[in-house]
């Protein structure tokens, strides 16, 4: 997306530091104040929003299908830890690969088209793929997979205990967005930024930029799995909301209200949006028109979402 | 008696004009994503919240005005459009000039803002909405029973969707309008108002969902989420035909709903899927879509 | 005897810190659809009911303070967990009640075992949950899956209609009712003919109509739900099924689905419910109350919250029984001891199994020259007795049936 792009530096800049210190800090002690089994499922979104940010942020790519990675992968763990016993790290590998596997395959298909086109693919293979989640024997319909175990960590640490469960998820979620981060100040995401500006520009450099692409819509839905699948285990409870559209819809949200492009940005939108979420449900039923509107104000006023006119107004970079 | 697969062939024969007659909706909705894209390049992602919004201004229209089907008919459309206007002028026209992805993403919010606030006020199980009188009943024709209902459906889309095709290729002011999706600046300088007649375009495309709204109303729920789903599947059709034909929006919203009536014969299971793999498959072997002009 | 009375008032005052020796406070939380699928079924109607409950209740027990949440799960089962979750936790609430849509009731009724708070389901459909998924935290009060199956299919039969088609949704739900209607259908002599499965929110009917007609089954059963059933219903009646002789057997069909058909649409529909607003005196004056509470004259209350207010109601005698809501299996323990009588349900029993048995009954829609005035929309076809409405015991595999 044209306007949000800003020079890129290689090298870590001293604000970006400062604010991974600091929201490290944050959720350290946040247990302390805030109830514990939301900022897990908060942590869990952070980093699907973050893994659907690199691809809009990054490469420019708006996908509107990202439910279907999230939502089969949190299947593939609650099935593999409930039925087949799997210990928790091993479960949700088994749901990062199956969001790999549907990365590949749908990518492939996407990227065949640009724009709004490759949205409203992505769209419309999700949808596919959640009529075929609702009529799987397996994952259990309307009433999902229930009662998945948390069980032991690389068999000896119990993910029952709370303190546990939270350190894991939050280590989970700090190496997938170090992962991102990597990826998008290396080489590779240079490239990748090359193709967001300008691909046909990309493409008379001699890079294959379809390879790329695709490369980075893997990656993508892999780490959208992983956040699903470590969702599955947190919450125990896999369920068709994390395979429907209105799920794609709301990742996309979170990333606009923090900030298309930024690399703290999804992690804010997402503590946005899911505290929005939890907060109104104990107060009233304005849940979906409030999001809309968010939407609205978003897209007309703060296009650079909250991260990014913090940025902006500070001059520096997150 | 002979059969097609098992099928016998009268069955089919009723089962292919019912497809027809669901293909009238998907063409109705194409055709109008097709206009706005044509015209406003962006993708009308509130166009389900449209069709819904045409069915709801039909059930006012009788509920609190007695104002019957046929008014609606010509009513709805209109309030609907006029609504697209409004957004159009309050929202979408600042939206130009930036990625066509913003547009998306705003219509995508109008559409959870209308469907949330309709929930709020009229509940999620739908409202009553009564067939009019004069197409009540319907003919044997042999194979099988067809209500004069669907008749008309057929007939009034397949005549709307071949209007709207003639004026936009066949006339001076769809010359205009090919024009200026072209060269806006150009055919500014000839004198035309071009933002207006984007705006105006915005509010056909979207009177034309108004209008598939009003007609599904006799014959599908009448209630906020009817047109959230659909409006992924009319997606895909947009996919599979490509943006870039009139002529193609609507052959192909015609042909999916065959191809998907038939589904429902052979393989029930598969009927709401069966769109979205005919997607993947024209990607992988025409990745423009059918239609399509561009690559 | 009487040290032990003082004992309880002394932990009783200890615990509320209030000075009046007798008091009891309890938290109730009513977590429900507000605002989407479910929200006509169950929803603010829901809180409403539950406020008239507590409204009631505290008037003849002056010394018992009920706080009342409620929450809008949105559908979304992490949402309803997480709310429920952080209600027990944080907000110290004894019982959650309500909650429509199977897979999150499922999910509730876990935590409140785990946690062991009391759950009374109201909304959901799932005979699962005093079936292989029960247990002693929860209870299930309005209806579930095999009352439908069985009622519709069972008095359907005995009147005639023994030849079915069925019309199903094709996923785990619709599968359920399927089969549990068809055993119902051949266990009293009828005979499935068909069945076709199509896909969950389709549009369009026609196709699976046109093959029903073509069966020749007296009896359409619809094994689906909401917007899938309203729909097929009314593309049926332009169809001309009715006019054909065949009916139509709604498996999932509330009182708020034929207000959306319209009479003239949904006349001859039949199915089973376990409460009408319009059945007697009792119903008709809470009706009246309820929407007042409620500001909507025009609505009319539902099984669901009508299920509502008589399980809370059931549910704050046994406290005072106890004189404590603090341990959830306890009052759960009471409410099954204690036989059930309220005004809406009348009198009725909570198995061990946790499943509350009351009457079913059949209904017809009336045609629309027979209703005389809004929400007037069944005839009463027939009572089915409370020891034959819901799954015996023993056939339900819970594992609290057992003992």
């Amino acid at each position: 997306m044209v306007d949000i792009t800003r020079p890129t530096h290689t090298k870590t800049s001293r604000s970006e530091a400062i604010a991974f210190v600091l929201m490290v800090g944050f959720f350290m002690v946040a247990p302390a104040f805030i109830y514990p089994v939301f900022l897990m499922k908060m942590l869990c979104f952070a980093l699907f929003a973050c893994a659907f940010n690199l691809l809009i942020g990054y490469v420019g790519l708006l996908s509107f299908g990202h439910a279907l990675y999230f939502g089969w992968a949190s299947y593939l763990t609650a099935h593999s830890a409930k039925v087949w016993g799997f210990p928790p790290e091993l479960a949700i590998l088994t749901g990062a690969a199956t969001a790999a596997l549907f990365g590949l395959v749908a990518g492939s298909l996407a990227i065949r088209r640009q724009g709004i086109y490759f949205a409203m693919i992505t769209l419309a293979l999700a949808q596919m793929m959640f009529f075929f989640a609702l009529q799987a024997k397996f994952t259990g319909g309307e009433d999902g997979i229930q009662a998945v175990p948390r069980g032991w960590l690389f068999g000896f640490i119990n993910l029952q205990d709370q303190t546990n469960m939270y350190i894991t998820v939050l280590v989970i979620f700090l190496a997938g967005f170090l992962l991102i981060y990597r990826i998008i100040n290396s080489p590779f995401g240079e490239v990748l930024k090359a193709i967001r500006e300008n691909e046909a520009r990309a493409i008379s450099l001699g890079y294959k930029t379809e390879r790329y692409k695709l490369v980075a819509f893997v990656l993508s839905a892999t780490l959208a799995g992983v956040a699903g699948g470590t969702k599955a285990i947190v919450l125990q409870i896999a369920s068709l909301t994390d395979v429907n559209w209105p799920m794609s819809g709301e990742v996309v949200l979170m990333a606009l209200v923090g900030g298309l492009g930024t690399v703290f940005g999804p992690v804010v939108g997402a503590f946005v949006i899911i505290a929005m979420q939890n907060y109104l449900a104990q107060v009233g039923t304005w849940v979906t028109v409030i999001q809309g509107v968010v939407f609205v104000i978003c897209v007309l006023l703060f296009r650079r979402g909250i991260v990014g006119e913090l940025a902006n107004l500070l001059r520096i970079k997150l | 008696m002979v059969e097609i697969f098992g099928i016998p062939s009268q069955a089919l024969f009723g089962q292919l004009l019912l497809g027809l007659i669901n293909g009238s909706f998907y063409a109705l909705l194409s055709l109008g994503l097709a206009v706005i894209f044509g015209m406003l390049n962006i993708i009308n992602f509130s166009h389900g919240a449209q069709y819904m919004m045409g069915a709801f201004v039909a059930y006012f229209l009788l509920q609190y005005f007695g104002l019957n089907y046929w008014v609606a008919l010509l009513v709805a459309p209109i309030v609907v459009g006029c609504f697209g206007i409004a957004i159009e002028r309050l929202f979408l026209q600042w939206l130009y000039k930036l990625d066509h992805l913003y547009g998306l993403l705003l219509t995508f919010g109008v559409a959870l803002i209308v469907e949330g606030l309709f929930r709020n006020q009229f509940g999620s199980s739908g409202q009553p909405y009564q067939m009019p009188d004069q197409l009540v009943g319907g003919q044997n024709l042999g194979f099988m029973f067809l209500p004069n209902y669907r008749a008309w459906v057929i007939a009034l889309s397949l005549g709307v969707c071949l209007t709207t095709w003639f004026i936009i290729e066949r006339t001076k002011l769809g010359s205009y309008l090919r024009a200026a999706t072209e060269n806006p600046t150009l055919v500014r300088a000839f004198g035309i108002n071009v933002p207006r007649m984007i705006t105006l375009t915005y509010g056909f495309g979207v009177g034309l969902a108004g209008l598939a709204g009003v007609m599904a109303a006799p014959i599908y729920n009448v209630s906020p989420q009817m047109g959230a789903e659909l409006i992924i599947v009319v997606f895909a059709v947009v996919v599979i035909g490509g943006m870039g034909s009139i002529m193609g929006a609507i052959v192909t919203g015609f042909g999916l709903g065959v191809v998907e009536g038939l589904t429902k014969v052979f393989f029930p299971e598969a009927s709401n899927t069966v769109i979205f793999i005919i997607m993947a498959i024209v990607l992988l072997i025409r990745p423009a879509g059918l239609f399509g002009r561009r690559g | 005897m009487k040290r032990l009375v003082g004992l309880a008032a002394l932990s009783a005052a200890l615990m509320c810190g209030t000075a009046q020796a007798q008091q009891i406070t309890v938290k109730i939380g009513v977590m429900s659809d507000m605002s989407s699928l479910y929200a006509d079924i169950a929803g603010p109607g829901s809180t409403a009911a539950a406020k008239l409950a507590i409204a009631d209740f505290t008037k003849a027990n002056p010394n018992v303070k009920v706080d009342l949440l409620s929450a809008d799960h949105q559908n979304k089962a992490d949402v309803g967990s997480s709310v429920v979750n952080q209600w027990f936790d944080v907000e110290k609430v004894d019982l959650v009640i309500d909650v429509p849509n199977s897979g999150i009731a499922l999910a509730v009724s876990e935590i409140a075992r785990a946690k062991n708070k009391a759950f009374i389901v109201s909304g959901a459909a799932a005979s699962d949950l005093t079936g292989p998924k029960c247990n002693a935290n929860t209870v299930h009060w309005t209806y579930d899956t095999w009352m439908l199956a069985n009622g519709t299919g069972k008095a359907l039969v005995k009147t005639g209609g023994d030849s079915w088609f069925f019309l199903t949704a094709d996923y785990a739900f619709g599968h359920a009712l399927e089969r549990d209607t068809g055993a119902a259908v051949e266990a009293n002599g009828g005979k499935v003919l068909n069945k076709v499965r199509h896909p969950l929110n389709t549009n369009d009917f026609s196709s699976f109509l046109l093959q029903a007609q073509a069966s020749k089954a007296k009896i359409i059963g619809l094994a689906n739900a909401g917007g899938d059933t309203i729909n097929s219903i009314k593309q049926g009646a332009e169809f001309g099924i009715i006019r054909g002789g065949q009916k139509f057997a709604g498996l999932l069909v509330f009182a708020s689905d034929v207000n959306a058909l319209g009479l003239n649409t949904a006349q001859g529909l039949t199915l089973t419910e376990s409460w009408y607003w319009d059945l007697n005196d009792n119903n008709r004056a809470w009706t009246k109350r309820w929407q007042a509470e409620r500001a909507a004259a025009g609505k009319f209350p539902t099984m669901v919250q009508a299920g509502v207010y008589a399980g809370v109601t059931h549910y704050l005698k046994a406290v005072v029984s106890l004189k404590s809501a603090a341990d959830g299996k306890a009052v759960i323990a009471e409410m099954k001891k204690m036989p059930t009588d309220d005004p809406l349900f009348g009198k009725g029993t909570v198995r061990a199994d946790g499943r509350k048995v009351h009457d079913a009954y059949l209904f017809e829609v009336k045609k629309p020259a027979e209703s005389k005035y809004p929400g007037d929309f069944y005839h009463l076809r027939a009572t089915i007795p409370a020891a034959e409405a819901f799954r015996a015991l023993k056939d339900g595999n819970c594992p609290l049936a057992g003992s």
